[in-house]
């Protein structure tokens, strides 16, 4: 197991993503992927790992303002799977 | 610079196209954009002489296209605006008249036309859609001074544009008048009118001819809202027809005339009168919406229903519509230019009109016309 | 090892806007990763930060923008295609101390409406015209507009724009910044999150110029990816490098001087490392 500390973290508004995956690839740390389950509108939704540092990339890029972020007062440590 | 209150308040001489000016300022009308046209552009140096004096703005535009887009903007705002060319110009605005119309925005339109041929477009609207614009023509530089005020005022109580339609006559023949603001009533207040105050306030507003509102609003959609602006025009048609008559009691031929030309019919048609002739006249004043009733009473018990237009025939439709088979209808008028085309014609001339009513009164609707005067020259 | 994002964290601070606050609502039937989006956010976040709120006006001609119409809470007036800069001018004149700006795409303002920005802009109208450039007429399809660029593929230059048969493009912002009327003109680009912060900037810079009394232009280059048949994903790299190369993105007149082209490139080089490494720190705040 490692540790990943995580500076930020974020909401995100399920109903309104449209699936495009900008906010995959604009992430600096690469914490957001793709789920595979589907909103009501049918689009596939991105999912958030540990390590996002806040930063805000997601919610500048994102063209359906699915995105709120946020920074911890004191980063918040996550143990996951070496 | 002569305050401008001094000098619209004196009688003096002065051309229709600054009549239209100092009019129009008189009614409140703070912006005017244009582009030069022959016989329109003198409209366009008046406004942009005297406007600034009162704190408008008269913005030389680079086409016709933007002339009325700058109005539009002007109007967006709440302030009484105008734009005008010649029917050429016009041609060129069209979308933006159906579109204003459909936005409902009050704008005030100068038609200073080459001759009567732009009847059509003014009347039944060159651009797209079921729209129309009230049509207003004076007869001479006084009547000007009238229906140019009148003009501001059915726009914004109709929230519908006014188109005034005038000619090289009307633009430049001098008459002494007085210019003095005339009060026709209230308006509506205009409380759609944009200035930024509302935005950020959950209830900012919008101008738009697609009958969208802002979201948490219903809209009111497409088809209702072109059905609201057809109802509006109905109750238009039913309150705003205007024409002046003279001599029909007893006449056996009615003679139908707008604008410039009217003058010279009126005037012969007197004439006759007061050697005995049973003739008759009819002038609309607004050309939309037709003053049909009128026209339809003038032609009953008549032998012959005889208009006279500067132009192919345009305006004969509506007089037909409205004779509606009462009486014969026959065109005594046609096309008939200067050499440079902006201006009028040898028909228009007393005798040869006396001799073409006189034709019709006596000879009936089958008679024969004497044949259309020629210009002697061409300017170009 | 997902983390819940449904509910927000207690102890932490919010980090920027979720939704503009001049946006009714963050609903629109908009494609997926369209950047229409992001260059109206760059707009209505920077008229809230300049605290010009309640004198500010726009004037939206017509594209997929036009829906913005209905969710915007601003005051607005509709204007047809290719028309706004005009309808601008009106409102701004008779209204010269609110904040007046215009929403146009690439078809609209440069293909019917060429006239009347250049117009505008020469005749120094102290508004500020708005270009969101992706390209191609997306309302109707995607086909090719006057700022296709060679070798782009639209729905009628399938084969992507050839200069013999097509022409070549024509560069807005370039044209713009020569002109002595124009006081600011930009070009900004929303293909990643750092080009989303210059271009915020960039229109800062413009409504400021034009509270100055000057022309503002600011052009943004936006992602369509269902114009130009990519995937939604690749749009902002495509962006970058068909688009992006040609309309080059950066400040192309500021104070009076037009900027170079070679200037800007150099310039973007630099600032992307910027950029990339206060992301990687942990903000661009």
């Amino acid at each position: 197991m490692s540790t990943v500390l995580s500076r930020g973290t974020v909401t995100l508004d399920v109903e309104a993503c449209k699936g495009c995956e900008l906010c995959i690839t604009a992430c600096p740390p690469r914490v957001l992927t793709m789920g595979t389950a589907a909103n009501r509108a049918g689009f596939r939704y991105p999912l958030l790992e540990p390590g996002c540092t806040g930063c805000a990339a997601c919610l500048f890029v994102c063209p359906d303002f699915c995105f709120e972020v946020f920074r911890f007062d004191t980063p918040v440590a996550t143990e996951v799977p070496a | 610079m002569t305050s401008i209150a001094v000098q619209s308040a004196d009688r003096r001489l002065m051309e229709g196209s600054e009549a239209i000016a100092l009019a129009a300022i008189a009614a409140g009308c703070r912006f005017f954009a244009g582009y030069p046209m022959t016989p329109f552009t003198e409209v366009l140096e008046h406004f942009a002489r005297y406007l600034p004096d009162v704190g408008g703005t008269c913005i030389n535009a680079e086409s016709e296209l933007e002339a009325v887009g700058m109005a539009w903007g002007a109007l967006a705002t709440g302030a009484r605006a105008a734009t005008g060319s010649t029917g050429q110009g016009l041609s060129l605005m069209q979308e933006s008249f159906a579109e204003i119309t459909l936005a409902e925005l009050p704008l005030v339109i100068f038609d200073l036309a080459r001759g009567q041929g732009d009847y059509f477009q003014a009347t039944r609207g060159g651009g797209h859609g079921d729209y129309r614009h009230l049509v207003l023509a004076p007869v001479d530089i006084t009547e000007t001074v009238e229906l140019t005020q009148l003009a501001f005022h059915l726009a914004d109580r109709w929230r519908n544009p006014v188109l005034v339609y005038g000619d090289y006559l009307t633009a430049h023949v001098e008459e002494a008048v007085a210019v003095t603001a005339l009060d026709f009533g209230p308006v509506p207040d205009k409380d759609w009118a944009l200035d930024g105050s509302a935005t950020g306030t959950g209830a900012s507003r919008l101008v738009s001819p697609l009958g969208l509102a802002k979201s948490g609003a219903e809209p009111v959609g497409i088809e209702a809202h072109l059905r609201a602006i057809d109802a509006k025009q109905r109750a238009i048609t039913a309150a705003e027809p205007r024409a002046e008559s003279g001599y029909l009691d007893d006449a056996e031929t009615v003679v139908v005339a707008f604008g410039s030309p009217a003058r010279f019919v009126r005037a012969v048609v007197r004439d006759l009168r007061a050697g005995g002739a049973r003739v008759g006249y009819v002038r609309p004043i607004t050309l939309w919406p037709f003053p049909a009733d009128v026209v339809a009473d003038a032609a009953s018990g008549v032998r012959t229903v005889a208009c006279f237009e500067l132009c192919a025939g345009q305006m004969i439709d509506d007089v037909r519509l409205a004779v509606l088979g009462r009486a014969p209808v026959v065109g005594i008028g046609g096309i008939s230019t200067d050499g440079s085309g902006f201006g009028v014609g040898r028909l228009l001339d007393m005798d040869t009109i006396r001799a073409r009513i006189l034709a019709v009164h006596e000879g009936g609707p089958d008679a024969e016309l004497p044949p259309l005067p020629d210009n002697e020259r061409t300017l170009w | 090892m997902t983390i819940d994002t449904s509910v927000p964290p207690s102890d932490a601070r919010q980090v920027g806007q979720h939704t503009p606050e001049l946006l009714l609502t963050g609903e629109h039937h908009l494609c997926p990763g369209c950047g229409e989006p992001l260059a109206l956010r760059c707009l209505l976040d920077t008229i809230t930060d300049l605290g010009v709120t309640h004198r500010t006006i726009g004037v939206v001609g017509i594209g997929c923008y036009t829906a913005f119409t209905t969710s915007l809470d601003v005051d607005v007036v509709q204007a047809l295609h290719g028309r706004a800069p005009s309808v601008a001018t009106g409102v701004k004149r008779m209204r010269p101390d609110r904040v007046v700006f215009t929403l146009q795409g690439d078809g609209d303002m440069v293909n019917e409406g060429l006239q009347e920005v250049l117009h505008t802009a020469a005749r120094g109208e102290a508004v500020t015209c708005v270009l969101l450039n992706n390209g191609v007429f997306g309302e109707t399809g995607g086909h090719m507009t006057a700022t296709t660029v060679l070798g782009q593929r639209t729905k009628n230059t399938l084969e992507g724009r050839d200069a013999g048969y097509h022409g070549y493009p024509i560069l807005i912002g370039d044209l713009i910044a020569r002109l002595d009327g124009a006081a600011y003109v930009a070009r900004g680009s929303v293909h990643n999150a750092g080009a989303v912060a210059r271009t915020k900037k960039m229109v800062r810079r413009a409504l400021e110029a034009q509270e100055a009394g000057g022309f503002s232009f600011v052009e943004v280059l936006t992602m369509c990816p269902t114009g130009w048949f990519v995937p939604t994903a690749d749009g902002p790299e495509y962006l970058h490098e068909t688009l992006g190369e040609v309309h080059v993105m950066g400040e192309l007149k500021v104070d009076g001087r037009v900027r170079s082209t070679e200037e800007l490139r150099v310039e973007n080089v630099a600032r992307q490392r910027e950029i990339e490494a206060r992301l990687a720190a942990g903000g661009l705040d």
